[in-house]
């Protein structure tokens, strides 16, 4: 399949700095829904929602969005950026993404973060301080729940558990595959290379230099743990951009929502963001120019994902992105194909996995009464015993 | 004679900040008068020194920049990256409202903690009245403290009356304290173990986790390494 493309949103609820108005919660979870069909119909490959649990996202209950969008899709994967491995119990996260790769037959994986909103911590018993310890803890906690039955278990984060099996097991016996997310920290690179998991990097509020120094760390460390040479790492992009056919339009246009963005907005000019940043506003043709170019940095990898609705830009306008986007994807893909190095792997989906597997596995314990503790007396009864 | 005994003829290097706003500021004149000393005071050792000049008004927009966006401007990042080799820093500030200037704390401010650590900083004000002249010990020291910086026990404060009073470059009483602060800076950056105090335990920086990684078994270990926090 090549490399994946796909968009991420963030889920922020901000007034569009040019008319003043703020969509509802309303309009902005449909818009969300809206936005992922549009990016299955101009062939993305990937559609990922974060995860925030405060005002002003709308970006709580990530798996009841991509069910949602699920079930109105029939080819885009559904995946995270990111979901919150410090704050969110890896007991739910088990059980919840392994029953979206059940509803959506396996197009779904995940991407880890931590989340950097520090009054968030508290209300889900954590403190921030302790943000790569979580992480670290309950992402081993939430393989193992993923890979093994009758789990017990104790940590410093959670309550215990005793003879746990979290339900239902992972579609065909495979976890999703899982991508971590971190901007500067280099202990995550650590991780995911330790699992030979994949490293994905938001890149779009960082310099490059950033980006490039924990990829480097990433594909480094991947080699290190025995997962193979660093060029077969699996590596993830964000990317931001705003094209019109026009530059000077792109620019015009895209100006009032830059100046006035939640995050980078009163701050640095729009073109001195956009050169020390991925942040491309110009013609279609300077997309693709830059996009190629950040593989100089990182080296071949498997996917791209662009932010395309932020800042209070109104649904019209991102969906006239998507069908911008769509017209340069074949370029962006076939150009990519062309200078990308033999043997680099494909990001492995839930096929791949599976066949990877030997084939797909049952790992449910299937009983009859009362099965708290996980024993199964399924061969009983298929034997008649019982 | 132990490797402690040994004289360092290594170069040094003196990173001077200030946060003047005028052209000519009293806050540079007094850096550079500073400077000058320490230059002195150091070679008086038989050590090379090199000095680099960071003034803070050109980098008035990059600092906000950097507190929106959380990285810094290339300018900016050489800057930063000046003061974090530095053997010694020397700071000055000028005194807005009863303090530092918040150009001068915003330097400080996106400076990564541990950068600091262990480094020699003599610290210096500028105002218009000598009753300000508490700034140092009351400011600028807690400042550094909290930076895990060696502050140079004297500190050198400048009124108006320091620059107009006769003999400012030769003998008057500023330049009395300057030498003396100087002298302290120099010992600390280059006496005969190096530094006058014992060598600081630094924090680990981003940078340093670049170079060396914490292994992921070390991580796992040290996550959970603790009591119950739920």
């Amino acid at each position: 399949m090549g490399m994946q493309f796909g968009i991420f949103t963030v889920g922020d609820v901000t007034a569009d700095p040019t008319t003043g108005k703020t969509p509802t919660e309303y309009e902005r979870i449909k818009a969300t829904v809206a936005i992922a069909k549009k990016a299955e119909e101009i062939g993305l490959d990937v559609f990922a929602t974060g995860e925030h649990h405060n005002p002003p996202f709308i970006a709580s209950n990530p798996t009841a969005t991509l069910a949602y969008i699920g079930a109105q899709t029939e080819r885009i994967i559904l995946s995270t950026a990111t979901t919150l491995i410090t704050t969110t119990d890896p007991v739910l996260i088990a059980e919840d993404y392994a029953k979206l790769q059940h509803l959506t037959d396996g197009r779904v994986d995940l991407m880890m973060g931590r989340g950097n909103t520090g009054p968030v911590y508290p209300w889900f018993g954590k403190d921030i301080r302790q943000g790569i310890n979580l992480a670290i803890e309950n992402y081993a906690l939430l393989r193992q729940l993923w890979t093994e039955t009758n789990v017990d278990w104790k940590g410093r984060f959670r309550t215990p558990l005793q003879g746990y099996t979290s339900t239902p097991r992972p579609l065909d016996g495979v976890a999703p595959f899982v991508w971590h997310g971190s901007i500067r920290s280099p202990e995550i690179a650590e991780q995911a290379a330790y699992y030979g998991d994949g490293f994905f990097h938001n890149h779009i509020f960082w310099p490059a230099s950033h980006t490039q120094q924990m990829v480097r760390l990433y594909r480094q460390r991947w080699e290190h743990y025995g997962h193979g040479s660093p060029e077969t790492a699996i590596v993830g992009l964000g990317g931001q951009f705003f094209m019109r056919k026009n530059s000077q339009d792109a620019i015009d246009e895209f100006r009032p929502y830059f100046d006035n963005a939640p995050v980078y907005g009163h701050g640095p000019s729009l073109e001195d963001f956009s050169e020390a940043t991925p942040l491309t506003v110009g013609s279609p043709q300077q997309v693709i120019e830059r996009t190629l170019s950040f593989r100089e940095y990182v080296g071949d990898y498997q996917r791209q994902l662009f932010l395309l609705d932020h800042a209070g830009l109104p649904l019209k306008t991102v969906l006239e992105q998507l069908d911008l986007l769509g017209e340069i994807l074949p370029t962006l893909r076939s150009e990519f194909e062309s200078v990308r190095a033999p043997g680099v792997p494909d990001a492995p989906t839930h096929a791949s996995l599976v066949a990877k597997a030997g084939g797909p596995t049952d790992t449910a314990i299937y009983g009859v009464g009362d099965d708290a503790t996980g024993t199964s007396d399924r061969e009983s009864v298929l034997e008649g015993e019982l | 004679m132990t490797a402690l005994d040994r004289p360092d003829r290594r170069k040094r290097r003196i990173a001077v900040v200030s946060a003047g706003l005028s052209v000519p500021s009293s806050t540079r004149l007094l850096a550079d008068m500073l400077a000058d000393a320490s230059v002195g005071a150091v070679e008086a050792r038989g050590v090379e020194v090199e000095v680099q000049h960071i003034e803070l008004r050109g980098l008035a927009h990059a600092l906000t920049d950097n507190l929106l966006t959380g990285f810094p401007s290339p300018e900016l990042a050489a800057v930063i990256d000046a003061v974090r080799h530095a053997d010694g820093v020397i700071a000055v500030t000028p005194v807005f409202s009863a303090s530092y200037s918040g150009l001068f704390k915003t330097f400080f401010d996106v400076l990564e903690l541990g950068v600091l650590d262990g480094k020699p900083v003599l610290a210096a004000a500028t105002a218009g009245s000598v009753r300000h002249s508490l700034v140092i010990d009351h400011a600028l020291r807690p400042l550094f403290s909290y930076l895990h910086a060696v502050v140079v026990p004297t500190g050198v404060f400048a009124a108006t009356d320091d620059f107009a009073g006769p003999g400012v470059a030769g003998e008057g009483e500023l330049k009395k304290r300057v030498d003396r602060a100087a002298g302290e800076f120099a010992a600390m950056m280059a006496g005969p173990t190096g530094m006058a105090v014992a060598p600081p335990a630094t924090r680990h920086l981003v940078e340093d986790e670049f170079e060396h990684p914490t292994s992921f078994e070390d991580l796992l270990r040290r996550a959970s390494d603790g009591p119950p926090a739920y």
